[in-house]
């Protein structure tokens, strides 16, 4: 963590500080600091995680709290995802007299990018930053404090449920995502080109191969674990103030969904070379 | 007497920022340790390095004779176990109400069958006259009532070790009296070993055995409320006048 900087010009610290900020390099340094301490988190985080006591309760709630509480919100991304998408590709498959396979470039689409990268984005702006703010006001009001004088490991309390509830929360969502995404393009189908329903379902599920379907919950796992451990690592920092709660709040939101976007092409790129 | 909690030249900072330099100081089994000083100059810091939630960037803290500084988490847990901390603001876990929160390390590490814990957590809600909030949360309370719920939590699994931040800031004059005339109850009739951080000299020489002045980080004064009273020193007097030290500090600029 990168600790607050002291403003003292005689302050040695201060001085090296100024140093490094004069440093062109002094931005990469600190983004591998932050990088070097989220891993760090990370690891304790998982290893609390296969370590007893297993706490099946608070992890229950957190998945009621991020898997049915980001629901709604999931299932309207999923259904404008898919009217949105059928509509552009109907645009283009005009031009080439296709648009009765309307079905295939949304199968494709959803299956593989769309559906697990907005899901997550959209869980990372509910959940993810409900999660910062939590803890945050937890460490800024001293309870997490309270929760080490009480003997508890704050990381096992309170980041192992949150991590393991988003991890396992995010492929399901994604995947009333998709659907609700599929749902959406066969209204587009069925009334604007008027392909009849069985012949667009049947083109979505000629693409919905197991390597596509599996590939796509693949990315949402990950992006799930992503969300969980940026949201409580931004959220677990000792901040001051409750200006310190806006900023654990946009950390995590911003973070997680740029790593989303990073993650996804590496993803992307490994599936191609490998199963795809 | 044996020390039962011990610094030894400690520095302790924040981040970058020093906050107590090479302070040492040993409160004796039974004891009541009061740290006095004015607000921001890290008298709280030194409860948490108490509870290893902070480590010293220099020197060495030792709990029942043993050094705490470098163990590692697991084995500061079990450490811990054998202290309360009454944090300033109560620092009460808002997710629980009132009954989790007393009952948390009870619970938390079966310390008691669940009856007895429930015996356990009505007894010392009553002894904090706040036996009707058991089904409440601390976001209900006033900031009184979370502060006797945080003492009604240090009370509950009766530690040897009570480390109070500022036990009795904001609170009327009744509960300001009831929290005094308790911890002088855990002193006379159980012996307990208390390090109390306040910044009410009166408050602090009713309730201490000794007495530490922090000042600007170091420590400038150590002795019984006695000696305090006769210090000439003008930065403990100020505690003790503060209007006359105000004015010869104005006539001094």
């Amino acid at each position: 963590m990168i600790s607050p900087r002291s403003r003292d010009p005689e302050d040695p610290v201060f001085a090296v500080q100024s140093k490094v900020k004069m440093n062109p390099f002094a931005p990469l340094y600190f983004f591998f600091a932050e990088v070097g301490d989220l891993t760090r988190f990370i690891g304790n985080a998982v290893a609390c995680v296969f370590m007893p006591p297993y706490r099946k309760s608070i992890a229950r709630r957190q998945m009621d709290e991020i898997g049915v509480g980001s629901l709604p919100i999931v299932t309207l991304t999923g259904l404008f995802m898919g009217l949105v998408l059928a509509l552009q590709s109907i645009v283009e498959l005009r031009n080439i007299g296709a648009t009765s396979y309307i079905g295939r470039p949304i199968g494709t689409t959803v299956i593989r990018e769309l559906g697990p990268v907005l899901s997550s984005i959209m869980v990372a702006a509910r959940a993810g930053s409900a999660i910062a703010a939590e803890l945050a006001s937890m460490s800024i009001n001293e309870q997490i404090d309270a929760l080490r004088a009480e003997g508890a490991d704050p990381v096992k309390k309170l980041v192992e449920p949150r991590l393991i509830a988003c991890t396992l929360m995010m492929p399901a969502l994604t995947t009333i995502c998709d659907l609700v995404a599929f749902a959406g393009g066969w209204l587009v189908a069925i009334n604007v080109v008027q392909v009849s329903s069985s012949f667009y379902w049947d083109s979505v599920l000629e693409v919905l191969t197991p390597a596509f379907i599996w590939g796509g919950l693949v990315k949402s796992t990950v992006f799930g674990f992503v969300i969980g451990a940026v949201a409580c690592h931004s959220g677990m920092k000792h901040r001051l103030g409750s200006s310190g709660v806006g900023e654990a709040t946009t950390q995590a939101v911003v973070i997680s969904s740029i790593a989303i976007l990073m993650l996804d092409f590496v993803l992307t790129k490994i599936f191609i070379m490998t199963w795809w | 007497m044996e020390s039962i909690l011990r610094l030894e030249n400690v520095s302790l900072d924040y981040g970058k920022q020093e906050i107590i330099r090479g302070a040492n100081l040993h409160v004796k089994a039974g004891e009541t340790k009061v740290i006095l000083g004015p607000s921001g100059v890290g008298k709280s810091t030194i409860l948490k390095a108490f509870l290893g939630i902070l480590k010293p960037r220099q020197g060495k803290i030792h709990i029942r004779e043993r050094e705490i500084s470098r163990l590692p988490e697991r084995e500061l847990v079990r450490l811990r176990l054998g202290m309360s901390m009454v944090f300033q603001h109560g620092a009460l876990f808002d997710s629980m109400t009132v009954a989790e929160n007393v009952s948390f390390r009870l619970r938390e590490f079966s310390l008691d069958t669940r009856e007895k814990i429930q015996k356990r957590v009505h007894e010392v809600l009553h002894f904090v006259g706040l036996a009707h909030t058991k089904h409440l949360r601390p976001a209900e309370l006033s900031g009184g009532m979370r502060k006797r719920v945080a003492i009604a939590r240090a009370l509950a699994p009766d530690p040897g070790i009570f480390l109070f931040d500022e036990p009795t800031v904001g609170l009327d004059p009744v509960n300001h009296y009831n929290i005094e005339q308790l911890i002088l109850k855990l002193k006379k009739e159980k012996q307990r070993t208390m390090v109390i951080v306040t910044h009410d000299v009166e408050s602090a020489c009713r309730l201490a055995d000794s007495i530490v002045m922090v000042h600007e980080g170091r420590f400038i004064f150590e002795g019984t409320p006695q000696q305090l009273k006769t210090q000439a020193d003008p930065r403990i007097r100020a505690f003790w006048d503060p209007g006359s030290f105000a004015a010869s500090a104005t006539k001094k600029e």
